[in-house]
């Protein structure tokens, strides 16, 4: 164990900021999580896939000689219909069956998708440069390079522009009362098929723009996804189904929790550190609702 | 007449079997010798799975055209059966497994990567088949005692402790400090273990020792702990995502350090990525085209880089050269045995010494070759941004100055 990060105050600002940033970019992607597992009750392993496929998006604009930061605009559309595509093919056959089928048929998309990148991109780890230069804090004794900065801010947006549409739309109103209760919904006269379709799509829009913003402040690979899929997972459970505020909280508390643990733990224990997180959290939980139900006894 | 179309369906399946069975089982078939290969055509090893089969069949090619191979007064060509392995360890074994028992293959050429090289070696030493692999580099692969296994790459613990000695020359013989960061795989543990060594040996300083995890593309701790300890040299191996990552969050943090050393420079085509941004990293190599190795197949590392371009319409990497020279070293074994008998030719290759355009070539009885030794080069970039790889260490073999220290970032 190291306590540097203790020792050295600016160390633990750097750590923070790293990590808020970080966590920012991760709810974005948990948001997506949340939104199609709370409408269609689907666990889609395939999402941090999904961010990757966005990624290769902008990384393919970059090759092209346009700026990788259009790719925020670029890879939702496309992978809007890619969302769709996926539905059509494969979600409508598993959306009303159990959350295991569900699981298992997005492990599937996931393995498939993994393959897929690899084959049609190759093997290579790449990554898009955005040469946005670099923000000095405190002295220069904190350093924040830009593109995490812009991937933030980014991921802001798109998270203030998802909340009004979801209030203020038709197909936003829609998808709202669907994950409320489907079958009044359908009653209703909510063409239900068409509300699981669009969130499904929304969701991997969601994923590609997280992707063009990995592709810019990270690197990819199609190998890569697991552990995106991981840290939604996470901060889903965490917040809650349709609890953005939760969500954006959580994505950050996990993007800071995971660079203290870098520092203390050292950097092999940072994915491990969110299992063992998650581990304690269910634990938790579980400990909670079994409390509650001899409570209600 | 359903009966009938049963029996006729299982005979002309026997038949097949059989066939195909007669037609491989055999390890010299007429004319030509023939070796098998658990290469990684697809998965994550898939871009340097490709370099060593270009590698290898470049080698097969000239070999071939230029006369073949000297057997008992008759001439051989060499043939290669290929399997993918798909970057899978065990995979990669049940493919040696049936190249050996099933298509008869009695010599092996290696696979991609330390791992999968010691998940075949158990199988080819079961069977005394020997194999001749270019790209396992994990000390460890040496120190189990395999009589049958011949690497024609300089060991993983040789990669960077070549930096650590330069740094510690620079620094007017005495102990410099060192930060370390290796990814977590047996490669990179290995190289990790040779910069420990060349600490010691030289009386320097280990400040920071990270291990990096596999799902590696954040390495922002790492660095702010370099920034605030300022060591000598930063050390770093991590595949071609560390290569990567490294320069990208070193020159977005703006890092000030006066050596930067690393591995997969090459294979991540840093200065193609990054450009300018990679300048002055130092890199570990298994070979370089400027180098002046010889040999009568092709000739030298710059005709070598010339061949190959114009074949596979890219730059060798030395996962290519290393891979050609197996082939290299197979072809001068077997006409020193002059026979096919496995154990003669696993002798003639213990017994290897010479030169290939990729380097000398001389086995331990470990199997690693110990004549090779490895070569940094540094990034060096003009005012256009055009970024060039040179040598800069060993001494003979530089074609450039090292730029040392790195000039700080505030001043590029």
């Amino acid at each position: 164990m190291d306590f540097m990060v203790f020792q050295y105050p600016m160390i633990s600002v750097q750590a923070c900021l790293d990590g808020i940033l970080l966590g920012i970019l991760f709810a974005l992607i948990a948001y997506g999580m949340a939104l199609q597992w709370g409408v269609m009750n689907i666990i889609n392993i395939a999402q941090g896939d999904l961010v990757i496929l966005g990624g290769y998006i902008a990384y393919f604009m970059y090759l092209y000689g346009i700026h990788p930061a259009w790719g925020v605009i670029v890879a939702p559309v496309i992978m809007y219909f890619v969302g769709i595509a996926i539905y059509k093919l494969v979600i409508n056959k598993v959306v009303d069956r159990d959350l295991f089928i569900s699981i298992l048929a997005t492990f599937g998309i996931s393995i498939l998708f993994m393959q897929l990148m690899n084959f049609a991109f190759g093997a290579d780890v790449v990554l898009a440069n955005s040469d946005y230069g670099t923000t000095m804090l405190f002295n220069n004794n904190v350093v924040l390079p830009n593109s995490k900065i812009f991937s933030a801010f980014i991921s802001i947006l798109f998270a203030i522009c998802l909340v009004i549409y979801m209030k203020k739309s038709k197909l936003g109103r829609a998808i709202r009362a669907t994950a409320q209760n489907a079958r009044a919904a359908k009653i209703l006269g909510v063409d239900t098929e068409k509300v699981y379709a669009a969130t499904f799509g929304i969701n991997a829009a969601l994923c590609g723009v997280a992707g063009a913003l990995i592709s810019i402040t990270f690197t990819i690979h199609p190998y890569m996804g697991l552990p995106y899929t991981i840290r939604s997972f996470m901060i889903v459970i965490v917040a809650g189904l349709g609890n953005l505020p939760g969500v954006a909280m959580s994505g950050m508390g996990l993007g800071v929790f995971e660079e203290f643990a870098d520092y203390i733990l050292g950097t092999e224990f940072r994915i491990g550190s969110v299992f063992l997180l998650l581990v304690l959290i269910l634990i938790y939980r579980r400990f909670k609702l079994s409390r509650k139900r001899e409570y209600l006894k | 007449m359903r009966l009938n179309k049963i029996i006729l369906s299982f005979v002309s399946a026997l038949v097949i079997l059989f066939s195909t069975s007669v037609v491989s089982f055999a390890k010299v078939v007429g004319d030509k010798i023939i070796l098998g290969a658990a290469i990684s055509l697809t998965g994550k090893y898939s871009s340097n799975g490709v370099h060593t089969q270009n590698g290898y069949n470049m080698a097969v090619d000239r070999i071939n055209s230029m006369g073949g191979v000297k057997v008992g007064g008759k001439t051989y060509k060499f043939d290669i059966i290929y399997y993918d392995d798909e970057s899978n360890p065990k995979r990669a074994a049940q493919l040696a497994e049936r190249l050996i028992s099933q298509d008869g293959v009695e010599f092996m050429l290696g696979p991609y990567s330390s791992g999968l090289t010691k998940a075949i070696a158990p199988v080819t030493e079961k069977y005394g088949v020997p194999m001749v692999e270019a790209n396992g580099a994990s000390r460890s692969l040496f120190t189990k005692g395999y009589k049958y296994l011949f690497a024609v790459l300089a060991p993983a613990n040789l990669y960077l402790d070549v930096a650590i000695d330069l740094a510690v020359e620079k620094n007017n013989g005495k102990g410099v400090t060192v930060a370390m960061a290796f990814e977590q795989d047996a490669f990179s543990q290995d190289v990790r273990l040779g910069v420990l060594d060349a600490i010691k040996r030289t009386g320097s300083k280990k400040v920071i020792d990270d291990k990096l995890p596999k799902e590696l593309n954040d390495m922002a701790a790492t660095l702010v702990k370099v920034k605030q300890m300022k060591p000598d040299v930063l050390v770093v191996s991590g595949h071609t995502k560390g290569a990567l990552t490294a320069i990208r969050q070193i020159s977005e943090m703006k890092v000030d350090v006066p050596m930067l050393a690393m591995t997969h420079c090459d294979a991540a085509k840093l200065s193609k990525q990054h450009g300018k941004n990679s300048q002055y990293a130092l890199c570990a190599s298994q070979w370089h085209k400027t180098l002046t190795y010889k040999d009568d197949f092709f000739k030298d590392g710059m005709t070598y880089d010339a061949d190959f371009t114009k074949e596979f319409g890219y730059a060798p990497p030395y996962q290519a050269a290393e891979s050609s020279a197996a082939l290299l070293v197979f072809k001068d074994a077997f006409e020193r045995a002059n026979s096919f008998d496995q154990k003669k030719v696993r002798d003639a290759l213990a017994a290897t010494n010479m030169q290939t355009f990729y380097g000398n070539i001389k086995f331990a009885p470990g199997g690693q070759n110990v004549d090779k030794p490895m070569v940094l080069f540094q990034v060096m970039c003009d005012d256009a941004g055009k970024c060039e790889n040179k040598v800069v260490a060993p001494t003979k073999w530089a074609s450039a100055k090292l730029i040392h220290p790195i000039p700080s970032w505030s001043k590029r």
